[in-house]
Formats: C-alpha cells, sequence, structure tokens
C-alpha cells in the first residue's frame, strides 16, 4: 500500500452547517456517500416510513386524551374509521378516506342533535400520513387548545371528540356535517418529511360539508414539539376560529396575519459568497 | 357507433369505448388510472387493449381529438399545429408498425429529428403504451435535442444537473450554503433553481438577486431560476429583476393549465419578456417546464384521459415555446398516482421517452415521498435507466433531502455516481469552468478537488467554526 491518501475526504465547507438543516458537506468515499452519513439518512427514511404505516394505538390516544382532562373517561372518545379497509387503499384511493364507513356513520349519528342548534365546533383527531405524529402530539395539543377556549370565552359548545383511522382532512367535512358542528377542526398527521416525521396539521372549516374544497379551509403545519410548539400553534387556531365565527366563513377570505411578515423587496440578498 | 374499437381473441371479442378508452387500458398498470376509474379491469384486457392498439393507424389520432378541439386550446395546438409532410415517412404505419419502425435502423437520430413536428403526443402516448422499458431506453437514446441558455445542454454523452438549494424559509445563506456545496460537487449546469418557501413577488426579486450575484462574481457559465408561477416572473421582469429563465408547471388540457392560473397566451407574453432581456449568451432558449403524471387527476381536468397520455400531451405545449430544459417530477404526486418504485420507473422512462421523441431537453425529478412503496435503491435504478437511456439533466440536492419541498431527490453524490458509471460529463462551458476554478481536480474522472479552491476559501473566511469534520 503506497496510497496514503485517506478514504474518506470530509468537505472543508461543513461549518457552512449553521446556516442550514441542509445535508451539506456530507463528504465521500470516492465520490459516493460515506458509511455514516448512508445510514443517518436511512434511519431517518425508516422513521418517516414508520409514521407512515405504524397503525395509530386509538386506546391509547384515548387513554391520553382522558389523562390530559380532555375527557372525564376514554371512551368517550368516539373512535370511527373511513372507507378506506388498510392502509394500502388508503394511500391509493383518497376518496375513501375521506368519507365514513358505514357503521361509523351510524355510531355517529345517535350523537347528532336531532333538533335545535349544533355545537359551536367538532374536534376531529385523523391519523392520516403520520400515526406518529397524531399519537405523541394530538392529546397535548386538544388540551391546550381547549384549556386556551375556556379561558377566553367559555361558551363554546363543543361536539363530542372524534378520532378516525384511515383518514383524510376531508373526512372532517362528513363528521362535521352529521354533528350539525357550525366548524370543524381537523388534526391531522401531516405527509412525514425525513427530518420531521411527526408534523401535525389543524385545519378549520366553517360551515362543514361533504364537497367543501381545500380553498375553504385555514391551515396551520408543522405542530410538533420541535416545529410550532403547542401554546403557539393553540394562539394561532384560538384566532382562525375567532376570526371564523365573527365572519362566518374560512379558507382564502380569511387569513391568517398572526404570521403575516411582510416583506421588503430591499432586503438583503448579500451573503458570505457574494461579500466583498 | 356505441363500440367502434373491438377486438377478437378467440371466440372472445372485446369491445373499447372510444380511442381514449383503448389507450387508457393498454396502459401498463398505475395507481392514477385505477383512482380515475380509466384503467384495465383486468390483466388480459390490459393486453387485448394493447393488441387492438397496435392494430389502430397513426393517422387515426389526427382524425379523432381525444379532448374536443373546441372546447380545449392544447388540442387545437396540438393539430393546428401538425406537419403532414414531416409525419409522411411514418403516415402509412399503425401504432404495432410504429413500434418497429422505431427499433429498426431505419429511425436514425437524423430522421427522428426531422420526424417531430409530424408526431403528435398522442401518437407517442400510443406506441410508448407498446414498448418495454428497454424500447423506451433505446429510441429515447436515438433523440438528440441541444439547447441553450449560457452553455450549451444535451449534447450526446453529457449529462447536466439542477442545482437546487430549497430552504424552509428562504433565508440566503442557508441557500447559500446549498449552493457552494452543489458547486463544489460539480453541480449546476442545468440551472440554479429555487423553489421559494415564500411565493410572492418581492421574494422571487430578492432570490433573483442573490443567484445573480453568485452567478456573475464566479463567472458561472450558467443560469438561475425561481420557481414561482408566470404571472409573478412577469411582474419581477417588469420591475427589473435578473430573469433568466422562465418559470411554470403546465399540464395537458386546457382546464389543467387554468387550474394552474395561466393559458398559452400567458406563456408567450413571458417568453417574450425574458427574450427581451437579452441576457442569454449561447442560445435563444428560456423557458423551465416542470410536468407530471397525475396532475390532470388532480386537478380533476383529465376529460377521462389515462395520466400518461394527459403528460405527453403537455410535451406539445412545452415545445411550443422552445424551453431550454422540460422536468417531469415523476415521483413527486404521490401513490395515489404512482404507487411504488416499479410505477414511478416505469412512468420516468416513458416520459423520457415521449418528451425526446417530440424534441423536448426532457430531465427527470427522480424522486419519492415518504408514502410511498419506494426508497433509495428505486432511485438508483431509475437513474441509472435513464443515465442509459440520455437524460438531458436531473436534479442535484444536498444528501438527497429536499428539507423544503419534504421529498426525497437525486443527491450531487448521485451524479458523479452516474457521471462515473456511464461516463457522462457537465455542460462543455461549466465542465471548463469547473477545471478552471480547479473544482474538479481530475475532470475525466470527475474528482473533486479534496482542497477548498482559492476562490471559495475566502468566502469562507471569517465564517466561524472549524473547517473540518464535526
Amino acid at each position: 500500500m503506497t496510497e496514503k491518501r485517506p478514504i474518506v475526504h470530509q468537505n472543508p465547507w461543513r461549518k457552512l452547517r449553521q446556516f442550514t438543516d441542509a445535508r451539506i458537506g456530507l463528504g465521500r468515499a470516492g465520490i459516493s456517500l460515506p458509511t455514516q452519513e448512508l445510514l443517518k439518512f436511512q434511519l431517518a427514511h425508516a422513521q418517516a416510513i414508520d409514521a407512515v404505516h405504524c397503525p395509530l394505538d386509538v386506546g391509547q390516544l384515548q387513554a391520553d386524551l382522558a389523562a390530559a382532562g380532555v375527557v372525564a373517561r376514554p371512551e368517550d372518545v368516539l373512535s370511527l374509521a373511513s372507507a378506506a379497509p388498510d392502509r394500502a387503499t388508503y394511500l391509493q384511493r383518497p376518496d375513501l378516506g375521506r368519507a365514513l364507513s358505514p357503521s361509523s356513520g351510524e355510531r355517529l349519528s345517535v350523537h347528532a342533535p336531532a333538533v335545535g342548534e349544533g355545537p359551536d365546533l367538532a374536534i376531529v383527531i385523523v391519523d392520516g400520513l403520520s400515526s406518529r405524529a397524531v399519537q405523541s402530539n394530538a392529546a397535548p395539543m386538544v388540551a391546550r387548545l381547549i384549556t386556551d377556549l375556556d379561558a377566553e370565552h367559555g361558551e363554546w359548545r363543543l361536539a363530542p371528540l372524534t378520532v378516525v383511522e384511515q383518514g383524510r382532512v376531508a373526512i372532517g367535512d362528513d363528521i362535521g356535517a352529521r354533528l350539525r358542528a357550525r366548524a370543524v377542526l381537523v388534526l391531522i398527521g401531516e405527509r412525514p418529511g425525513l427530518s420531521s416525521p411527526d408534523s401535525l396539521g389543524a385545519y378549520l372549516t366553517w360551515k362543514p360539508c361533504i364537497g367543501r374544497k381545500d380553498a375553504d379551509r385555514n391551515c396551520v403545519s408543522n405542530i410538533r414539539p420541535a416545529g410550532l410548539d403547542y401554546a403557539n400553534a393553540s394562539q394561532r387556531l384560538l384566532y382562525l376560529i375567532r376570526e371564523s365565527f365573527r365572519r362566518k366563513l374560512s379558507g382564502v377570505a380569511l387569513k391568517d396575519r398572526t404570521e403575516e411578515v411582510v416583506i421588503d423587496s430591499t432586503i438583503e440578498s448579500k451573503n458570505f459568497l457574494t461579500r466583498d | 357507433m356505441s363500440h367502434p374499437y373491438r377486438y377478437q381473441l378467440g371466440t372472445r371479442t372485446w369491445s373499447f369505448r372510444n380511442l381514449g378508452d383503448v389507450l387508457a387500458k393498454a396502459t401498463p398498470a398505475r395507481s392514477g388510472d385505477r383512482l380515475a376509474g380509466v384503467a384495465a379491469s383486468s390483466a388480459e384486457e390490459r393486453v387485448v387493449a394493447q393488441m387492438c392498439l397496435a392494430d389502430i393507424p397513426l393517422k387515426r389520432f389526427l382524425n379523432e381529438a381525444l379532448v374536443p378541439y373546441e372546447s380545449d386550446e392544447v388540442t387545437r395546438l396540438i393539430l393546428d399545429g401538425h406537419d403532414a409532410q414531416a409525419f409522411a415517412p411514418v403516415s402509412h404505419l399503425t401504432v404495432g408498425g410504429f413500434r418497429n419502425w422505431l427499433l429498426s435502423d431505419h429511425a436514425t437520430p437524423a430522421v427522428l429529428k426531422a420526424l417531430r413536428p409530424g408526431l403528435t403526443p398522442e401518437m407517442v402516448a400510443a406506441v410508448s403504451k407498446l414498448m418495454r422499458n428497454q424500447d423506451l431506453i433505446l429510441v429515447a437514446r436515438k433523440c438528440e435535442v441541444v439547447t441553450g441558455f449560457r452553455n450549451t445542454i444535451g449534447l450526446p454523452g453529457r449529462l447536466s444537473t439542477r442545482l437546487q438549494p430549497n430552504h424552509p424559509t428562504d433565508d440566503v445563506a442557508g441557500i447559500a450554503a446549498s449552493i457552494l456545496d452543489g458547486l463544489l460537487y460539480g453541480n449546476g449546469d442545468a440551472v440554479i433553481g429555487i423553489n421559494p418557501a415564500t411565493d410572492n413577488v418581492s421574494q422571487t426579486i430578492k432570490l433573483l438577486r442573490m443567484m445573480d450575484e453568485v452567478i456573475r462574481k464566479y463567472e458561472i457559465p450558467t443560469q438561475s431560476c425561481v420557481l414561482t408561477h408566470v404571472t409573478n416572473t412577469l411582474e419581477a421582469i417588469e420591475q427589473g429583476a435578473p430573469v433568466d429563465l422562465v418559470f411554470q408547471s403546465i399540464g395537458g388540457t386546457e382546464a389543467t393549465n387554468r387550474s394552474f392560473g395561466f393559458d398559452l397566451a400567458t406563456l408567450s407574453e413571458a417568453r417574450e419578456a425574458a427574450l427581451s432581456l437579452n441576457r442569454r449568451t449561447v442560445g435563444n432558449n428560456v423557458m423551465y417546464f416542470e410536468t407530471g403524471q397525475g396532475s390532470a387527476l388532480s386537478a380533476n381536468a383529465h376529460h377521462g384521459i389515462d395520466q400518461q397520455t394527459c403528460e405527453a400531451r403537455a410535451y406539445a405545449v412545452a415545445r411550443t415555446f422552445a424551453p431550454l430544459l422540460v422536468n417531469t417530477v415523476v415521483g413527486f404526486i404521490g401513490p395515489e398516482y404512482l404507487f411504488d418504485g416499479k410505477e414511478i420507473i416505469r412512468a420516468g422512462l416513458e416520459d423520457h421517452f415521449c418528451g425526446k421523441l417530440l424534441g423536448l431537453p426532457m430531465g427527470c425529478d427522480i424522486c419519492y415521498t415518504n408514502h410511498a412503496e419506494a426508497d433509495q435503491n428505486d432511485m438508483d435504478n431509475l437513474l441509472t435507466l435513464l443515465g442509459v437511456a440520455g437524460c438531458t439533466f436531473i436534479m442535484g440536492i444536498p444528501g438527497s433531502d429536499d428539507i423544503m419541498l419534504n421529498y426525497q431527490t437525486t443527491s450531487f453524490h448521485d451524479a458523479l455516481y452516474a457521471r462515473r458509471v456511464l461516463g457522462l460529463r457537465p455542460a462543455p462551458e461549466f465542465e471548463q469552468w469547473l477545471t478552471r476554478m480547479r473544482i474538479f481536480d481530475d475532470a475525466e474522472r470527475f474528482e473533486p478537488n479534496t482542497a477548498l479552491p482559492d476562490a471559495f476559501g475566502l468566502a469562507l473566511r471569517g465564517i466561524p467554526g472549524r473547517t473540518g469534520h464535526d
């Protein structure tokens, strides 16, 4: 062996990782990914896959919601399922994930008010594309939101809390309509990213009914401890709920001004690459 | 005329509602066509539809529009722009005969080039449905499509890369860090193209300025693009922004494009505006289009046509505007359209073939989302196959992980792999720059310099932190 060159070449610009979470400066073995970086990627991908495919533990979630004081007993959280019978079908048939299974529909109809006004808000927890996001974030998020709702108004009439397996966002329209709720808030596991397998999304829809479009909803995204924390997410949701009830609408006409950033086109485009 | 398309197999007669039905049922299986309810209901019906399709004359596609001429400007574009003289060499053929002809030595690169204006997307989609993956590769490899802006894209034996330095908050230092990482791995000759996190005009202008400054300071023979809506780019041009390429996502029906918020007139206007800036040095191609199977269905604008045929129709839109680059973002849309690695790989090869045969500088975002049944091995397979097929360009992103769009595409390392195993070089002007800047130590072996090239050492000076590995 006369070769003195190292087998893995490190990148001297790796310190630029202070500016971005992107996988820069990985180094190379020949021209390929070094083993350590390869395995880091594989782990992140494995976690994202598991987030999609591991089924939601509904019993555990019901227990967590009771323990968090959201409901008196675990069974007070209604467990429902969409018309998609399994994960493989769910992934290929978004239409089935938007509708309740017939038996779930029947079960829910028992809880619909026969006469008089329906509840103000139906909170619907849906596994979506990341059971992990729901398993770890739904209970603390709902607990925080209900505490904040109570503190500011006290008069909110909430529909029974529901948990749906194999559901898409629009299943909230079906549930909200059956419960005759004035608005529905869907908390759902978002499509997992490599560095964010546990991201929860929240979608608010005024006057839910089958056929509502994405443009009719307002979304608060990336709810997780390392992203938007529960307290801040709750503040955003509270703002949207308040405005939605005041203006009797949701969607594009109801902009979330809590996160509006004024962008100035004179903002510095200079950076370390172009500084003189 | 209730079932004009019939096929007799043994004692059984199979019938199909119309030409679109034959095409849809002849399409290799994929989830999007099942979702749309247009797929064959059995494996046997699929092959019978392929047999029926093989007997249909190519001329039929000129007489039977899949989407009505009166109500769809893409159909009008296709039929009004058809060149009968260019079509003459294959006008007597059936779809099955056309496959044989394409594979034969009659179809040389020069003959295929002359044929382009005589082909419609539907003819090309039709023949692709009868072709195996190796057929798609072999014929695509014979199609030479060369374009230029500040460098020359698509020469034989070359593979270009789009450097995609996305950042979740568009932070300029974060973007610059990914750009530098990419350049130092020899990436970015197709374009340095950012998907903005905040999609508005002022943000677009800021990012355009940022990239323009980098390209000018380091004299990089490449072009930049912010992948924002065409109307934002038009407004940026009016405000004096340094726009190289105009971006737009396009689809194969008028209704799809309307759902994207533009029509053909918008694209014409934007192209004229970009040309008027005279920022190009090598060629006149100023458009960058992205496509992907499933976009028409997703916009509920597919007219009962299968997703691969809709996709090919988008290429008729693209070729009207002489793009520098067309990118099929093959695995981005999700498993309800392309379920797994097998379907993604097939679609990538189909799109590349159809685009090339129609004369487009076809690249591919070889990618998948975490809810698709796909992984890095599937992407390695597709990358290798497309490299062999002569794909014009691929994406390049740090470590395959797009931290803004939350999906996985090819990395800077992946491009070097394809270069090394297939001997594919970057665009010539960019290759010279890589050598001049001492980014590549050994351009023949695509070996990056182990030391930091001088020009970039200066940029890193003053940034705290050790220069080595942490």
